[in-house]
């Protein structure tokens, strides 16, 4: 990436250097701030939708059948998302979304993309070597378990409904929103109890 | 510090593309971040900050063309804003961003000084 060379670049480094400098800054706070706004406001509002799946059949086959409607209700801010289709994980069947032609993906229910979500690798990998990606990524599936890799398109996003895990019963549906990553929505990883 | 994050919507919504969010340059994240940060930290309120985007986009509409309007550098102007009004409060002089900005353009060919903007994941 040339972003460093550009005018705007050069000026933001500036200011920041120079906010950091009369204490009135931190790198860091800037760093919180983007990994807020992508890791937990955008993904939030998806993990919501998963959470409900979860406690409530109903809800869960309105969504497995007709998404768009369902988020269109939710009225998310950030933007309309074009036509919205939820795959749900069981013990037989995974599911990873990926974008091989650019980086389309569901603001609306997800926040920002991660940056890796961009990178050709992961758009090209996954598609010709799922399994292996996903165990990079840190996620083992048994040989057993299908592997579908769903792409993303401008009229067609995917979000990934993960397995509740195990023992998670008790739960109530605010506490299993707070475990549901934005990661395990994409499909590069399963829900875990804390 | 809180978790608060302020909207940006109607005339001072970023650029959006089939519902997401465009970023097209670190860069751009990064004084996004810095404007919620400072406001975050009371430097100023965040309605404050969204009066300055409000006019300089106004601006920018009135010196471009009909057809040209709805096509405007919103980080561009977004960084203008920011400028401006850490000028105004005088918190840093737009004196001082420019003497640094030179001092860093004038860095070495090859330095590089990209802040990490990935999000931890490195694939």
């Amino acid at each position: 990436m040339t972003d460093h060379a550009s005018p705007q670049s050069i000026r933001t480094e500036a200011i920041e250097s120079l906010l950091i400098e009369k204490d009135l800054l931190t790198a860091d706070a800037v760093d919180a701030v983007i990994k807020t706004y992508t890791e937990r406001v955008g993904p939030m509002n998806g993990a919501k939708l998963v959470a409900r799946a979860w406690t409530d059949p109903d809800f869960k086959a309105r969504l497995l059948t007709d998404a768009t409607s369902v988020v269109e209700e939710y009225q998310f801010e950030g933007g309309q998302v074009e036509k919205l289709i939820v795959r749900e994980c069981t013990a037989f069947d995974h599911h990873v979304v990926v974008c091989t032609l650019c980086s389309c993906y569901p603001w609306a229910v997800l926040g920002l993309p991660p940056a890796w979500y961009k990178d050709p690798a992961y758009r090209s990998r996954i598609v010709s070597e799922p399994r292996q990606v996903l165990a990079e990524m840190g996620l083992n599936l048994s040989e057993s378990t299908r592997i579908n890799v769903w792409d993303s398109s401008a009229e067609i996003r995917y979000l990934v409904l993960p397995k509740r895990p195990e023992g998670s019963e008790a739960l109530s549906e605010a506490e299993l929103a707070e475990m549901v990553t934005r990661d395990a929505m994409i499909g590069v990883a399963q829900v875990h109890l804390p | 510090m809180t978790d608060q994050l302020f909207l940006l919507d109607g005339e001072t919504a970023p650029p959006m593309a089939n519902g997401e969010i465009i970023f097209e340059a670190p860069w751009q994240s990064r004084v996004f971040g810095m404007a919620q940060s400072l406001s975050q930290t009371g430097h100023y309120q965040w309605d404050e900050f969204r009066a300055y985007l409000i006019e300089d986009i106004k601006d920018w509409e009135q010196q471009h063309s009909a057809e040209e309007r709805g096509h405007y550098p919103y980080f561009d102007l977004f960084l203008e804003s920011l400028t401006r009004l850490l000028n105004d409060k005088s918190m840093v002089a737009r004196a001082e961003i420019q003497s640094r900005t030179s001092a860093f353009a004038e860095r070495p060919h090859g330095h590089d000084h990209v802040h990490d903007q990935g999000d931890g994941h490195s694939h």
